[in-house]
Order: structure tokens, then sequence, then C-alpha cells
């Protein structure tokens, strides 16, 4: 079993299905966070629901950061590995002549995912568990009312942390406009179905981060109108 | 027409080497790339230097030993020839032309341009061939049914020679291409089945072995593989490894 998983196969369909797992988890992130550009009271109850739901708090959470882990360290294993089997470099080497930017520089593209997530656990996700779990408010509530909504509002009232935000999302989409189909491709899937997975992988991969980015940029613009 | 060229030149496995400018005058855009290294090479001889050592066989793209990364592609910038195929007319008067060996740890360089692809016969003795006896009275071929579209697929990836480009062009080094090829024409045919799982398990893990990376799917093996090998075949060896691993 061990020679099975330290293959180089077992390791692409390893780095693909926590890509899926991700894939389909910031689906159900943006549907969430999409509900805060109509309804205030459907993204607190949303939310709540997500914060004190025992199943998504002890069971999805936990495998969401296992996943999230595993991407990253599989991924940055792999490209030493990778990196360390072209001992002696090209004098010039022409990457663009045959393979797309984003194919070519996942690292890159996560790497600066990873700092976002980094960002992202600090600002919302340690909080959120000393909050919870530390001072043992369940509620939800401040000030007689639920206090996600106006959470969310303050993460975007600076200029800059929404710069950040926009930045890191755009480096999502170069992230999957590769890495979605490249997914399907390692786990094997390549038939009369890969073009409309192409398709498919492009635009999931505009729309979602592009979904963030508006929620990011709406709720700046709305608060700096006011 | 009147080259510059930059050439990778190392004495031997242990020697660092480096890269040396040459000036190729009178070239005729009909020669072929090799043929363009032969004049060089000639040049040099008559100077009493060492002439530049490189891979060449048949000089009709299919052996698969011409190699050459030049101006950072194998085999040139052309699409689906090899290095012999290549006319001196995709160049331009004046131009500069980067001549290197391939590069991957799996593919040490003997000399100048040559490198040892002898990691790739030990990936093809792990596992890519059928057990048959030819004694003699082998079984008509034609008597299995095959359906033409997979004999057809077969044949693509069988066309793939073993050239190395697809390791060459990787910014992996992966040789996932090659042994694609090599465990699909087996997988799609009748007599391949047989001995289908061992295949994929040793060969994979020989390449695995050797020092290869790891494919990202970039999907540059397939643009620059002489024989244009699909990379339908490295999906077709991840779900023969699965199978092969799982059940």
């Amino acid at each position: 079993m061990s020679e099975i998983l330290s293959s180089s196969i077992a390791r692409k369909v390893a780095m693909a299905l926590s890509a899926l797992f991700l894939i389909i988890f910031l689906l159900i992130h943006l549907a969430v966070n999409l509900t805060s550009l109509f309804s205030a009271d459907v993204f607190n109850q949303a939310s709540h629901f997500m914060g004190t739901n025992p199943l998504i708090q002890f069971a999805m959470q936990p495998i969401l950061i296992f996943g999230v882990v595993f991407h990253f360290v599989m991924g940055f294993v792999l490209e030493l590995k990778n990196k360390k089997s072209r001992n002696v470099k090209y004098v010039n080497y022409n990457g663009a002549a045959n393979a797309s930017w984003m194919s070519r520089n996942m690292a890159i593209s996560g790497g600066v995912i990873l700092i976002f997530i980094v960002i992202h656990f600090l600002d919302f996700w340690i909080p959120e568990l000393n909050t919870k779990y530390v001072l043992g408010d369940m509620s939800g509530m401040h000030g007689g009312e639920f206090r996600y909504f106006e959470e969310l509002q303050h993460k975007f009232m600076s200029p800059v942390k929404v710069g950040v935000y926009v930045i890191a999302f755009i480096l999502l989409a170069l992230h999957l406009a590769h890495g979605f189909q490249s997914a399907f491709q390692s786990m094997g899937f390549n038939n009369k179905y890969t073009k409309f997975v192409k398709n498919l992988g492009t635009i999931y991969s505009i729309v979602i981060p592009l979904g963030f980015i508006i929620i990011a940029l709406y709720h700046y613009f709305i608060q700096i109108n006011h | 027409m009147n080259l510059t060229l930059k050439i990778w030149r190392q004495k031997g496995p242990q020697d660092k080497g480096q890269m040396v400018e040459y000036k190729v005058t009178d070239i005729s855009e009909h020669m072929s790339f090799l043929e363009m290294m032969d004049v060089l090479n000639e040049s040099l001889v008559a100077k009493d230097e060492v002439p530049i050592a490189f891979d060449h066989d048949c000089r009709e793209g299919i052996c698969g030993m011409c190699s050459l990364h030049i101006n950072g592609e194998p085999h040139g910038p052309d699409r689906g020839i090899t290095t012999c195929q290549l006319h001196m007319r995709t160049f331009k008067d004046g131009d500069t032309i980067y001549i290197e060996p391939w590069r991957a740890k799996a593919f040490p360089v003997i000399k100048d341009l040559v490198v040892d692809r002898m990691a790739f016969e030990r990936i093809q003795q792990a596992g890519g061939y059928i057990s048959v006896n030819t004694s003699g009275n082998t079984q008509d071929a034609n008597a299995i049914p095959i359906s033409k579209y997979n004999a057809d697929l077969s044949m693509d990836a069988a066309a793939c020679i073993g050239c190395g480009a697809c390791v060459a062009s990787c910014k992996n080094s992966s040789a996932m291409l090659f042994v694609a090829a090599k465990v699909s024409q087996f997988a799609l045919l009748p007599q391949g089945k047989v001995e289908a799982k061992d295949r994929v398990l040793n060969m994979v893990a020989q390449m695995d072995l050797e020092g290869f990376g790891n494919c990202t799917n970039t999907g540059a093996c397939e643009v620059e593989c002489p024989k244009s090998i699909s990379l339908e075949n490295i999906a077709r060896m991840n779900r023969e490894y699965l199978k092969a691993s799982i059940i």
C-alpha cells in the first residue's frame, strides 16, 4: 500500500481528489456569501447555520482543513520533486511555446492563494473559533442582533484589504483555469465529454472568483457611499 | 544564410560543460538542421578542433535518435517533426540559435549534445511487451477480432519513437507521455490485456525509480511530440494504473 501511495500517479490522483473537494467547497462558500448581496437576514441565517451546525462544524470542517492542508503540502512536495528532476537547467527554455502560463505556474498561483488563506484564517476563522469555542458564545448575536453581516461589511471597509482580496481571487481564477480540467485528466477522465469538462472548467474558473470579487467590491462601494 | 550558434559543449559526463559560440556561413535553406550541424563539424575538423557530438541515425524521422533542444524547444520550433526533419528555412539569416542537450536528471549528458536515454529502455523492459512465443505456429493476428477504432488508437500510441522530447519539453521532466504511449498501445488490444495489470504497475514503478518528475498536465509534451502522441494516453494510463492498484 505504501508503494501505491508514493507512486507518481497515486499522488496525481490524490491532488485531483483534494482539488475536486475544494472546488465543491468553493461553490458552497460562494453560494452563502452571495446571499449578502440581497439580504442581510438570509446571510445571517445561513452563516449561523454553517457556524453552529454540528455536522458542518465537527465533520465537514475538519475534512475541509485536512483537504486544504493536504492539497498545499502535496502540491509543494511535488513541485520540489519536479524541480529536482531537472538538475541542470536549460540556458534557453521557451515554456510559453507549448504550454499556458497557468499550467506552468500552479505553484505561484497556489502560493498566493495560500497567503490569502493564512490571512483569511487570522482575520476570520481564528476569531470565530475564539468567540464560539473559547469564549463559549454560540449565540451568533452582538448587541441584540446577528453579528455576521456586520462583521462581513467591516472586513470590506479597507481599500487595501479589498485590493488584496481581488488579487488573490484573480490568481485563484488562473489556478482553476488549469486545475479544473487537469483534475479530471489526472483521474483518467479523457473521452467524448472532455471538451464539455474543459468548457465547464473555463466557466467555473471565471464565474466563481468573479462572484467573490463582486461581493467584496459591492460591500466596499456601498460603504464608501454612505 | 549566416547564423550564430550557441552550442552546449561538455567533454564527458563529469565535465561541467558550457555554451560555446560558433559562426556558420553559406547555409542553404534546403538543408536539414542536422546537415547544418554536419557543415559546422566539417569546419571544426578542418581546423583540428573536436567536432560536436550529437545523436542521429535514420535521418528520416522514424528512429528516434536525434534530439537537440533548439531555441528553447525540443526538435526546434516546428510541430510534429524530429530534428532531422527540421529545415533551415525555418530560420532567418542572422539568427542566433541555441542548441542544448535534453535536460533531465534521468537523461545524463554523455558528451556535448548526446544524452543517455537508457532509462527509457529500462522502463520498456519493465513491461512494455507481450509474452508471445514466436515459434512458427503463431496464431494469425487477424484471427482475433479487434475494433477498428481501438486498433487505430493503439497504432497512434505505437507511433512513439521514444526520442524523449516529452521529457525534454516538460517543466517537470516527466516521462508520462512516453510511458502512457507504451502502456496504451497494448492496453487497447486483446493481446495486451492478459498482462495489463503487471505492465502498468511495473512500468510506472520503473519510471518513478529513474527519477523522472511528476506530470502536471501542462500539455507541453503533446505539442512537442514529433509523433503528436495525445494526452488521452496519459489519462488512459492513469485509468489502467488505478484499475490495477485498486481492483
